[in-house]
């Protein structure tokens, strides 16, 4: 099993650093995950992560992307509800790299 | 895909053989060659053997003291009770018609993804146990002992194949190396060998009823939202209901339609077309999965996974069960069901409520395909079509491995495209029907961590897109089923950039005319739409 140290603490993490436990997840971890893919976390990152959470926390599970980009979209305005200011915010892509950052486990099955 | 190598250098097959003999071969496990092996979580809920956490790059792989003796046993009693293995052990004559057939063979180049030899790799056990010449000669008479490293040869090969059966259809005797897989996967799964992509999606499959893990309110949100889209593109609302009893029929498809992209689109044309139809139907939260991935797991395990869309149906008390755009659904309901657990006799044979057509293709399994369904509403004339919506693409057809070589079905979906769309466009004979080339991500191993695999196995069919592409300017491959409109996105902007993906729907949901729809100007994926031109009336390109 695969762990990540952060702050003298040791955190169970799968094949591609996605935390095993939800619970392990905290504002700190995250921007510590997100460093090490070379992002700095700012404001436009949190509202996305954010999101994420609260919906993850409503639907144990994390949202599909349309429904992600009209929740932006409407937030923040339509400029921003869309894939291209997603990707650009997480250049690997939102389902996988910003679900990773707010601490979620990656999705299963055909998709 | 951020450490992928360069199309032009993955492209560069090395085809040479290995100066070794291939037993003498040793099974490496580099990055984006292998899947991740299966975990303790859900290997513990399906309740399989050996539940620990272990990594197949690993020497020691933790396996049980017994691991030897229980597959042998197993293979023993397989051999008695499936007598299309024992036939296909013994039958093959190294005549080599197979041996190029194989996707991962073309973009691997290693021999041990011929069919001859990945069916070799369980025939030489075979030869040991069950053979005199190869209980007394041993190698010379290619017999060998079932040992650890045997194991993780298996391991690799059998999950570098996706059981899409195109190597059966070049064997004069019709060996089918795709069971072979099966089985040797079956197997492996008796000692707690397999990978996760397989257990974690039959596990939540299990628990919650879908690959996805979505729980009911999830699924409820989605399709909401789904239905603002549909009301914000076509000024048409949509009520859909779910776990609705007396129903006349309930609706199955793969989860991803539910939640994924581009199923999402496939899913906003299904519920276009019951809404234009006025048919009677139902959703479940419950039976809300069509994919079975028991079927790469074991008879049991499908068997277990098939049985509660039909626990469903007999709770709901519907007529009969219509079936969405999935790929290994329908081999397990076409070809495995009536063995597995028999007729649905409590179910009515399936006739179309809006046609009166008797579809008799379904009379046991009672369960329709949507694409059948959809054919016999044209023929009839009951669906408004506009062909023009669906001129911005210039579509080719891709055979899903299990809808085509699995079930027959070649006729519907290009019935279908040719009077939803004007562009459509063949991929090479020797690519397509039967002959179809595999996406290369089937039988779970669409993930991630196997994408520079997936990529090469994907390499046969992605060229013949983009020989249609170059030629006719195709900018859209559509597919009858979720792995591939989940595997396709990846593969074909790593090949041939610039060919989306869509399922058949997707295009039916563009094309129907609804009543009291507004004036629509973007397809169901918010793409604009061209203006239609002066005369629709064109045909089909072929």
């Amino acid at each position: 099993m695969a762990t990540l140290e952060f702050n003298g603490k040791s955190y169970e993490v799968d094949e591609e650093g996605y935390l095993t436990n939800l619970d392990d997840w905290s504002h700190d971890l995250g921007e510590f995950i997100a460093k090490n893919e070379k992002i700095n976390l700012t404001e436009a990152h949190w509202e996305v992560i954010n999101f994420l959470r609260e919906y993850y926390d409503e639907y144990q599970i994390a949202p599909m992307i349309r429904v992600l980009t009209k929740a932006i979209g409407k937030k923040l305005g339509e400029e921003k509800g869309n894939n291209k200011y997603l990707y650009e915010l997480f250049p690997e892509g939102p389902a996988k790299q910003a679900c990773k950052f707010a601490g979620l486990p990656k999705p299963t099955g055909c998709v | 895909m951020a450490n992928l190598p360069k199309s032009e250098e993955l492209s560069r097959v090395n085809y040479e053989m290995p100066k070794k003999v291939w037993s003498k071969v040793e099974t490496t496990f580099e990055p984006g060659t292998y899947c991740y092996g299966e975990k303790a979580g859900p290997v513990g809920i399906l309740g399989l053997p050996n539940p620990r956490e272990w990594d197949p790059a690993d020497p020691d792989w933790k396996l049980v003291p017994d691991w030897k003796e229980t597959m042998n046993k197993s293979f023993k009693t397989r051999l008695e009770r499936f007598r299309s293995l024992k036939v296909f052990m013994d039958i093959c004559v190294r005549c080599g018609a197979c041996a190029d057939k194989c996707h991962f063979y073309i973009g691997t180049g290693d021999p041990k993804n011929m069919p001859v030899l990945r069916a070799e790799l369980m025939r030489s056990v075979y030869r040991k146990q069950n053979t005199a010449s190869g209980k007394l000669l041993g190698k010379i008479a290619g017999a060998r002992e079932m040992t650890e490293d045997v194991l993780k040869e298996w391991y690799k090969y059998f999950y570098q194949c996706t059981e899409c059966r195109r190597c059966s259809i070049f064997c004069p005797y019709g060996i089918d190396t795709a069971e072979i897989t099966m089985q040797a996967r079956e197997l492996m799964h008796e000692v707690g060998v397999g990978i996760n992509w397989v257990v974690g999606p039959a596990s939540n499959s299990f628990m919650t009823g879908n690959h996805l893990g979505l729980k009911p309110h999830a699924i409820v949100n989605s399709v909401e939202s789904l239905l603002e889209d549909i009301k914000s593109i076509t000024g048409v609302t949509v009520n859909p209901t779910f776990n609705r009893k007396g129903a006349e029929i309930l609706f199955i498809t793969p989860s991803a339609d539910f939640f994924a992209e581009p199923g999402i689109y496939t899913m906003m044309g299904y519920l276009l077309l019951f809404e234009h139809i006025g048919l009677d139907y139902t959703l479940s939260t419950y039976a809300s999965e069509g994919g079975n991935f028991g079927l790469f797991t074991s008879h049991e395990m499908m068997k277990r996974l098939n049985s509660k869309m039909y626990a469903e149906a007999e709770r709901l008390k519907v007529k009969w069960l219509l079936g969405g755009e999935c790929g290994h659904m329908w081999r397990v309901v076409h070809q495995y069901m009536s063995t597995m657990t028999g007729p649905a006799s409590f179910l009515e044979k399936p006739v179309s409520p809006i046609t009166g057509t008797k579809f008799s293709f379904a009379d046991s399994t009672k369960f329709v395909h949507i694409a059948e369904f959809t054919a016999d509403l044209i023929r009839n004339n009951k669906i408004k079509l506009d062909k023009s919506r669906n001129d911005h693409r210039k579509i080719t057809f891709h055979d899903s491995c299990n809808i085509s070589r699995g079930m027959g079905m070649f006729e519907e979906p290009r019935y279908i495209i040719k009077n939803v769309a004007n562009h459509f466009f063949e991929m090479p004979e020797e690519t397509i029907r039967e002959k179809t080339f595999c996406c290369g991500s089937g039988s779970g191993l669409n993930t991630n961590e196997f994408m520079e695999t997936r990529l090469k196995g994907g390499f046969a069919r992605a060229s013949a897109v983009k020989h249609v592409q170059e030629t006719h300017g195709v900018n859209l491959l559509t597919a009858m089923c979720a792995i591939d409109r989940a595997a396709f996105p990846s593969l074909l902007n790593y090949w041939t950039p610039g060919v989306d993906t869509s399922g058949l729907m997707e295009l039916v949901g563009n094309a129907l005319v609804m009543d009291g729809e507004k004036k629509r100007t973007v397809d169901l994926r918010d793409n604009d739409l061209l203006l239609p031109p002066e005369n629709s009336s064109e045909g089909s390109h072929v």
